[in-house]
């Protein structure tokens, strides 16, 4: 992607003939080496199967289905009229699973975005400028981390109210230093080279030097990591529900389900078998992505 | 050598006034009190207020911040518990060793886990030693730990009965909790001693050593795996950080008395004092266990050794 957006600022400068035909051979190169992986393909397709059936999660289950109660189909188990069966309030458990991934994966991928903004402003500045504000933004950050995630996390989101917002909040909090971390070490390797250099001899100023040097080249590392990151939150935010902590009770949420699934598990494993498995093949298909990009972005990272 | 210890245990200090603060902020812009978590939504405003000056909770944010940091320092004191009366520290110490004791069992369990299986499948690389374990491990990845204790709960405790569900009084009672929180991160320390192994294998030193005759073993074992595991080590380390979060789930899970069961119960009532003392033990054990890894690290790296020890800036 990096390479993508500097060929295109080329275009600006030079012919447009030449460049758009780079340009294109540039995402095909990509493309090529992503399609050579058949894992990463194979993720590919699930979570487009994924996505797909929740974004349709209206149309295939209505909402009213996941939040119904039946006590005449408490538990029942997996059947034609209720594929996944009912669960302890004899609620449809395909249609919770379809709705709570609206709520996870939204979450997952909002969440990862902004903590991947808020860290990379932080890690570039932190990076960049380095001496003292490099020092300032490091301490406070080994501070930062040495609260573990889970209790800050759990503070937040306890003392804000459990709801959409606030999750992301707490979530955004827990997962951005990750990202400090990154792209601070990737802008102090960046901006030793020599084309950095050029372009601060050449009179560019800090703000653009950063925007249109340092980014653009860090970008494949950066998107890597964006990537694997949704898996880890899918993870993360299924046990924050899962304690108690994520979206409250009603709402569908696959955490939330795999909670209320434990105090049947005795007569009823299939309330935990789908909610667990619509986690699981997210986040495999997160990862299968992840990898796949990482082989295809930059063969160097694949060590 | 000792002056970068000092110096890193000294950073400690600034650590707990940091966690100190991050956590009284956090829980006094938020909404809410103790007292009307005590008293319920029904209890008067003005019994309310009482209790909450009673408790000391309606004092200046920053009065209250230097007052807990300087009973703590002075007196030893980490004040009582809103919520039980009790002195915190009587409270939360001995949770703390619990939890500890099975975050550091966690760690050691992962390792043990982890580790063997990346550097065979590194060395089997592309035949099916590799494929299935590594397979195997990316599913694991992908599986949240609290799943894994329903599972365990399901098959050995429900169905086949081997195992107590809950309590944390024999040995037996902890197999499915370590299980639960080493099991996640031993994947993922698969995943990276494998990678780690595979560059190491790949450097010019071993086909060096290779080339010079050595055998096979030798090569892996002396030469790929010592510079293999460095990184490794870091990765357990940072590893604490997803086990702590395991030992949370796994201690509500099977209803062990530990540090995070108490601190996810309390947080509800805003027991301030025992979540500050939790946190900030927790953040303690945290900043000396990346200590012990650094000097793990420098134990095992001539190089790094050198670079302390001639007083070169760390």
């Amino acid at each position: 992607m990096g390479r993508e957006e500097t060929s295109l600022r080329m275009e600006k400068t030079t012919g447009i003939e030449k460049i758009t035909f780079k340009r294109q051979s540039q995402a095909k190169e990509i493309w090529r080496r992503f399609k050579k992986s058949k894992g990463a393909v194979f993720g590919l397709g699930m979570l487009t199967i994924i996505l797909a059936v929740i974004l349709l999660a209206d149309v295939i289950a209505p909402y009213s289905l996941a939040t119904r109660q039946n006590m005449s189909l408490k538990l029942a188990p997996p059947s034609w009229g209720h594929i996944f069966g009912c669960d302890g309030y004899g609620r449809d458990i395909f249609a919770r699973v379809l709705h709570g991934g609206r709520t996870s994966l939204s979450i997952a991928v909002i969440a990862t975005m902004t903590s991947c903004l808020l860290g990379s402003i932080l890690g570039a500045v932190a990076g960049y400028f380095g001496k003292v504000i490099d020092s300032v933004i490091c301490r406070a950050l080994d501070i930062f981390m040495s609260v573990p995630d889970i209790l800050f996390t759990m503070a937040v989101v306890v003392a804000l109210g459990a709801n959409f917002i606030n999750l992301l909040v707490a979530l955004t909090l827990a997962y951005f230093t990750n990202y400090v971390r990154l792209v601070r070490s990737q802008v102090l390797n960046l901006s030793e080279l020599e084309y950095v250099e050029a372009a601060r001899a050449g009179g560019a100023s800090s703000a653009r030097i950063i925007a249109t040097h340092i980014i653009p080249n860090a970008m494949g590392v950066i998107i890597v990591n964006t990537t694997l990151n949704v898996a880890k939150i899918i993870l993360y935010e299924s046990t924050l529900s899962f304690l108690g902590l994520g979206m409250p009770p009603p709402a569908p949420e696959w955490g939330l389900m795999l909670a209320e699934a434990r105090a049947f598990l005795r007569t009823s494993p299939h309330l935990l078998l789908f909610p667990a498995a619509a986690i699981v093949m997210s986040a495999c298909s997160v990862n299968l992505i992840g990898d796949g990009l990482r082989d295809a972005l930059d063969p160097h990272l694949k060590s | 050598m000792y002056r970068y210890v000092i110096k890193r245990l000294l950073f400690l200090i600034p650590t707990i006034f940091g966690v100190a603060f991050i956590i009284f902020l956090v829980m006094n812009i938020t909404p809410g009190d103790p007292a009307r978590a005590l008293l319920g939504l029904s209890a008067p405003q003005a019994d309310v207020d009482a209790l909450n000056h009673e408790l000391g909770y309606d004092l200046p944010f920053m009065q209250k911040y230097f007052n807990y940091l300087k009973n703590m320092i002075i007196h030893q004191d980490f004040g009582k518990s809103y919520y039980t009366k009790q002195s915190v520290f009587d409270e939360v110490w001995p949770r703390y060793i619990v939890t500890i004791k099975l975050a550091l069992v966690g760690v050691l369990l992962s390792s043990l886990i982890g580790i063997p299986p990346g550097i065979y499948t590194a060395v089997k690389q592309y035949s099916l030693w590799d494929t299935i374990p590594s397979v195997i491990a990316f599913f694991i990845a992908a599986i949240p730990a609290f799943v894994f204790g329903l599972l365990m709960l399901f098959i050995f405790s429900l169905k086949l009965n081997w195992l107590p569900s809950f309590g944390a009084t024999t040995i037996y009672h902890f197999i499915m909790p370590t299980l639960t929180i080493a099991i996640p991160p031993a994947a993922q320390v698969m995943r990276f001693t494998k990678s780690s192994m595979l560059e190491a294998i790949r450097q010019d030193y071993v086909r060096t050593a290779r080339a010079k005759g050595a055998s096979e073993r030798t090569v892996i074992w002396k030469h790929a795996l010592l510079n293999a595991l460095l990184p490794v080590i870091t990765q357990v380390g940072l590893s604490l950080g997803v086990l702590i979060c395991g030992a949370v789930v796994a201690e509500k899970m099977f209803s062990i008395p530990g540090i995070g069961s108490l601190i996810v119960d309390r947080i509800l009532f805003k027991d301030e004092p025992i979540i500050l003392a939790g946190t900030i033990l927790i953040s303690i054990c945290f900043t000396i266990v990346m200590l012990v890894v650094d000097m793990t690290y420098a134990f095992i790296d001539p190089r790094i050794r050198a670079k302390y020890t001639t007083g070169g800036k760390e």
